[in-house]
């Protein structure tokens, strides 16, 4: 191996990685993917939903054998407080179509079936195996790779930096920073087994349709976080998720939010009885547009949750993931047949491509929105939520109260908790950060 | 704020998953101290692993064989170096099975 030189290296068998490597070999490049883990999926943890349209774009026929679990026809936002939720759902028949638009998967599973693609396609993958070091050339240029496996350093054409958003590798060799705690937020999740007609029964769907619950309010103390619960066939996956920096100031633990969540009265009866078979932790980028870094340089270029790509409010992190994997695949693939060097100056056709996809218009539109949620978390996550409760309740309970009196009460309610000035200060913020 | 929720057990969580253990060999080390910063106290609660206990002397330890390998600890104290963070050797660490 050590004297055999590849065109493309790739690190991480996750979206990102296994789109970039999935284009390269298809287009006919030379390429090793190596990944940690026992095998491709061991490490990675998501939600999961899987946007169909950005793998279509790779594997167009994906349906045929990926391992799928229910398409979505509803979504849920729940608004909690401690007793109560507040819902908008959408459900439309119309998401029961012959290419469904969203499914939920479990991700060590559909990862390994991803990454036999991959292999497919003629890509050499080494599992179990820790990249160590980049290798860089007199001129600072990434040449390659160690790695901890016995034998010297494996050389490349260009490295593919699919390394995840705890990747350590980009930021020793001083590519980009570690992340910050205010631009991640740790979720921990639970997959919940029970038989699919119990699932079924509970969510009101048919055959292989499934729904999400995403849940923000009181359950998360103030802080800016949500939790979530996702069918599968057999299975719930039910989660929880805090922004690192309001966890170190608070006195929560993320297993004890989780749980509190679970017993919450709106959440609990849909997981009686079930069978939990796995709790799994993992780091989501927050930190939107202004946390990306600097995509590419001499000899490399750095794709998917490693270079901060999520769009936390619409909750797409793997698409953007497998979108910018796939756009470096391009990038690189159009370099190699023009017979042009991995230099900086030619990988920024990577972030050309990049700036013209949905991924960069998506996370400039949001731009404000982290700082906005995270300065004012306490309103959005902790005020508003038990006002908005305390007004439907008055709402629908019917107790001799003349109503108008009742409308008045909730409006003083309002104003007194927030004051109008705040009211209209969160109103307006939110809606300069959404534009 | 109101007061935090009752954490369960966190190794009952633990004890269903898939880990390889490269013994003696841990992948995140806590750096020897006198006084743990705020940070490295906060891991105590934060990690959800529980990894992270103080000891009767004050001082922040870790033992790491059910780390999920997520980062939060090294988000929050490999700045200062109170801890060093590696991925396990290939194959070892967490594995899961849905993940």
């Amino acid at each position: 191996m050590a004297e055999e030189k590849f065109d493309a290296i790739v690190i991480g068998a996750g979206m990102s990685g296994n789109a970039a490597a999935y284009v390269m070999a298809e287009r006919g490049l030379k390429v090793l993917q190596l990944e940690r883990g026992e095998y491709p999926g061991s490490k990675n943890v998501q939600g999961a939903i899987l946007y169909a349209d950005m793998l279509e774009k790779i594997i167009p026929d994906f349906r045929e054998d990926a391992p799928l679990e229910r398409h979505l026809v509803e979504q849920r936002f729940w608004m909690m407080s401690d007793t109560a939720h507040t819902g908008m759902h959408y459900r439309s028949d119309a998401f029961n179509e012959e290419k469904p638009n969203r499914y939920t998967i479990i991700r060590s599973q559909f990862d390994r079936w991803f990454n036999g693609k991959v292999r497919e396609k003629g890509a050499i993958v080494l599992t179990e195996t820790t990249v160590t070091d980049l290798v860089t050339g007199r001129d600072g240029a990434v040449i390659g790779v160690r790695t901890d496996r016995a034998g010297g350093p494996i050389y490349a054409d260009v490295v593919v930096l699919a390394e995840g958003v705890n990747g350590l590798l980009g930021t020793r060799a001083g590519l980009r920073d570690r992340p910050k705690a205010a631009q991640v937020a740790l979720a921990v999740k639970e997959m919940h087994f029970m038989p699919r007609e119990t699932i079924e029964a509970r969510f009101n769907l048919d055959g292989d349709a499934g729904a999400v619950i995403e849940a923000a309010g009181t359950i998360s103390k103030g802080m800016t976080g949500m939790g979530f619960v996702y069918t599968n066939k057999e299975s719930l996956s039910v989660g929880f998720g805090c922004l690192v920096s309001d966890f170190a100031e608070g006195d929560e633990t993320p297993y004890g939010l989780l749980d509190a969540f679970r017993q919450h009265p709106s959440i609990r009866p849909l997981l009686a009885d079930a069978e939990i078979k796995e709790y799994a932790a993992h780091l989501i980028p927050e930190g939107g547009y202004k946390a990306i870094p600097q995509l590419f340089g001499d000899g490399w270029v750095v794709v998917g949750d490693a270079a901060q790509f999520n769009n936390a409010i619409h909750r797409e992190g793997s698409n953007l993931a497998m979108t910018t994997g796939r756009l470096a695949a391009e990038a690189i693939f159009q370099l190699k047949s023009r017979k042009l060097p991995f230099t900086k100056d030619n990988l920024a056709l990577y972030k050309t491509l990049v700036d013209g996809s949905f991924v960069m218009k998506d996370l400039k539109k949001y731009k404000d929105m982290p700082k906005l949620l995270h300065t004012h978390s306490s309103n959005f996550f902790l005020t508003y939520p038990q006002l908005v409760a305390k007004a439907m309740e008055d709402f629908v309970r019917v107790d001799g109260t003349p109503k108008l009196d009742k409308e008045k009460a909730t409006l003083r309610n309002f104003a007194r908790t927030r004051s109008w000035t705040g009211l209209v200060g969160d109103a307006f913020r939110l809606a300069r950060a959404w534009r | 704020m109101t007061a935090p929720v009752k954490a369960p057990r966190v190794e009952e969580k633990l004890y269903q998953n898939r880990y390889q253990v490269d013994a003696g060999k841990p992948h995140i080390t806590v750096t020897p101290h006198e006084t743990p910063s705020a940070n490295l106290v906060a891991m105590t609660k934060i990690c959800p692993a529980g990894c992270y206990a103080k000891n009767d002397a004050g001082q922040v330890e870790i033992v790491a064989d059910g780390c999920m390998e997520c980062g939060t600890c090294r988000v929050l104290c490999e700045e200062t170096g109170e801890i060093t963070w590696n991925y396990p050797r290939g194959g070892y660490g967490v594995l899961f099975k849905f993940g």
